[in-house]
């Protein structure tokens, strides 16, 4: 025993195979990130390396097969047996043991997963199902004086408790012509969700909160806010009035909400994502996406070397 | 050494009669001989007591973690009294109230990161070291899982006293995981236990942090030591005493013959 185990080098002899089969990992993985064509490439390499070195390494242990005999089994005692008919009665080929030991690990693997499944379903399902947030209802279009912003806070969930709370910057555009509708005239808003399109801090506005206008309407707390533009505390993001990015690692613009307007007051809708905004207020030309992880680019170039990741999941 | 008295004897048959029972039934004290009593390399340096130095460091995150779950309360929700969460409460309550507290959390919480700089320094030692090549690349594998395991303690151990930059940093960390090709939306909404942080993720995460990943790291741990065991520690590669060449027969200083003695009561090999 003790020899068996301890440093005798019959390592096999030197390869250059390993290299292009780290060549092709890491141009595997580079692909993952960057495009499907370098995946691609990456990993044909990494199996014709991986494959010749396997073939390099068993060299030896392979060897040369030798012819052998097949192993026959029907005469276990020549002596024993030499009065019997010359033909050997043919071994059945699938023994009571065998069919135990199948039976004994058919009916443990039908046990395990009768267990194990459910409590997996359990583990994953209560993630991605039964997730509906109720549309949050902001309150009176009144509370939003033109042209700034006010910070709207409000709890998603009812008895979801200050988890659930979200925050939006909702700034009142004035009346705009809807030509949709007619060319009616129709109350227009800005609506950016507070989470950092950088890795979802809460972004905040920078300047004065004016505390003496804060109002509590049905739960919702609204504070009025001077700011022209949104910093994040985490990795420094800053971005402006229209919630373009202007500094730091966010990859695209401020993500909005949908909105609509039911009895005079204001409901939001689904968050969707911004790849840029050109033009400011009710002019503004928003470039939208579906709504995406933070971090994803959704427009650009980038958006095309990393295509793989999914927009939202759904609940 | 003058010759053994009677007494004596009586004496060693006395303590060692146990020993050679259980070790007839389990083979316990010849396991733990071979576990601790074996031959090393005659160059080896501090640099090898690395590994044990993290082991030591994650012992350490165990006790103080079951005792810190004596204490820890994992809920969101809010405590009358303190009009803050439970979970920052109970935090609050092993940090200022209870005897002792800050100094189990401290080891905890510095301990953490501890364990993983010297994880890190273990494996930059195997590493410099080649001594995860041929027979021991296995044990570099467990190694490797064991590290993922480790980091995802730390990562799920920092959201629990739930105050702002466990929070953040925690979204933070859920939308990184977000970004992963395939499948990171999913792994994120898994994480979050829905799109955003709620009051299950809390739970869930104290569950990953105190029974699944000590769970799958303890069970890692072992084979790791195991493999070990059975391989034997390799020299520096500036050694002259290479790997493969003879090892001298010569009796090991450390295996004492008389544990358990040799061949008379069933303790014998
Ligand atoms: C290698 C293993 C471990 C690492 C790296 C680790 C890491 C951490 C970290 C970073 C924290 C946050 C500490 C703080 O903010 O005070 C934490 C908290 C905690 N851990 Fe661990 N942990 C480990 C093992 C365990 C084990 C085995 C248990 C229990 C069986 C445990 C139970 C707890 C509890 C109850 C807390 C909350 C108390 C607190 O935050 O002070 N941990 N852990
Ligand atoms: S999360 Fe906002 S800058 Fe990183």
């Amino acid at each position: 025993m003790s020899d068996a185990s301890h440093d005798n080098p019959h390592a096999p002899g030197p390869s250059l195979w390993p290299i292009g089969f780290a060549i092709g990992v890491a141009c595997l993985l580079l692909g993952l990130v960057l495009s499907w064509i370098i995946a691609a490439i990456g990993a044909v390499l990494a199996v014709v390396f991986g494959l010749l070195w396997a073939r390099d390494v068993t060299r030896e242990v392979r060897g040369e097969v030798p012819e052998i005999e097949p192993e026959t089994r029907a005469v276990a005692d020549e002596a024993a047996a030499p009065a019997g008919p010359p033909a050997a009665a043919p071994l059945p080929t699938y023994t009571r043991s065998r069919f135990l030991e199948a039976s004994t690990l058919g009916i443990s693997a039908a046990i395990g997963a009768v267990v194990t499944l459910p409590v997996l379903g359990f583990m994953v399902l209560p993630s991605f199902t039964n997730l509906e947030e109720q549309e949050a209802d902001l309150g009176p279009l009144e509370n939003f004086p033109e042209g700034k912003y006010v910070i709207a806070s409000y709890f998603a969930l009812p008895g979801g408790g200050e988890v659930s709370r979200r925050t939006v910057f909702v700034r009142y555009n004035g009346l705009v012509e809807n030509p949709a509708n007619q060319g009616r005239q129709e109350p227009s808003f800005t609506i950016l969700y507070s989470r950092c399109v950088h890795l979802g801090c809460p972004v905040q506005p920078n300047g004065p909160i004016d505390e003496a206008a804060k109002k509590n309407v049905n739960g919702v707390e609204l504070r009025p806010v001077l700011a022209q533009s949104f910093g994040c505390p985490c990795h420094g993001g800053l971005y402006d009035a229209e919630g373009n990015r202007r500094a730091g690692p966010p990859v695209r613009s401020m993500d909005r909400a949908e909105y609509s307007i039911k009895h005079g007051r204001l409901i939001l809708g689904p968050v969707y994502a911004v790849g840029n905004v050109s033009g400011t207020g009710a002019n503004a030309m928003i470039s939208r996406y579906p709504w995406s992880t933070p971090g994803t680019h959704v427009d650009g170039i980038e958006a095309w070397l990393y295509p793989i990741v999914p927009t939202q999941v759904t609940g | 050494m003058a010759k053994k008295s009677k007494r004596g004897t009586l004496v060693e048959t006395a303590v060692l009669a146990p020993l050679d029972w259980v070790d007839e039934r389990t083979a316990a004290v010849r396991g733990t001989k071979w576990f601790l009593f074996r031959n090393v390399p005659r160059d080896i340096s501090w640099a090898q007591t690395l590994g044990s130095a993290t082991l030591t460091a994650f012992i350490v995150q165990t006790l103080t973690g079951v005792i810190l779950a004596m204490y820890y309360e994992p809920s969101s929700s809010i405590n009358p009294t303190t009009g803050k969460p439970v979970a920052y409460s109970s935090i609050e309550a092993i940090t200022n109230d209870l005897t002792l507290g800050w100094l189990v959390r401290g080891m905890h919480r510095w301990g953490a990161s501890v364990f993983i700089i010297l994880l890190f320094l273990h494996m930059g030692r195997v590493f410099l070291f080649g001594a995860y090549k041929y027979p021991r690349e296995l044990t570099w594998i467990t190694g490797v899982f064991i590290l993922v395991t480790g980091m995802l303690l730390g990562f799920t151990g920092y959201l629990l006293p739930w105050d702002q930059t466990a929070y953040w940093a925690t979204v933070v960390g859920i939308n990184l995981n977000g970004t992963a090709p395939f499948l990171g939306p999913w792994l994120a909404q898994f994480l979050a236990t829905g799109p955003e942080i709620g009051s299950e993720t809390l739970a869930k995460w104290y569950s990953l942090h105190m029974l699944v990943l000590p769970g799958a790291i303890i069970g890692l741990i072992g084979v790791h030591i195991y493999l070990v065991t059975r391989l034997g520690v390799v020299s520096p590669p500036w050694s002259g005493e290479r790997a493969g060449r003879e090892r001298a027969e010569a009796a090991p200083t450390g295996a004492r013959a008389g544990l358990v003695r040799g061949g008379t009561s069933g303790g014998g090999k």
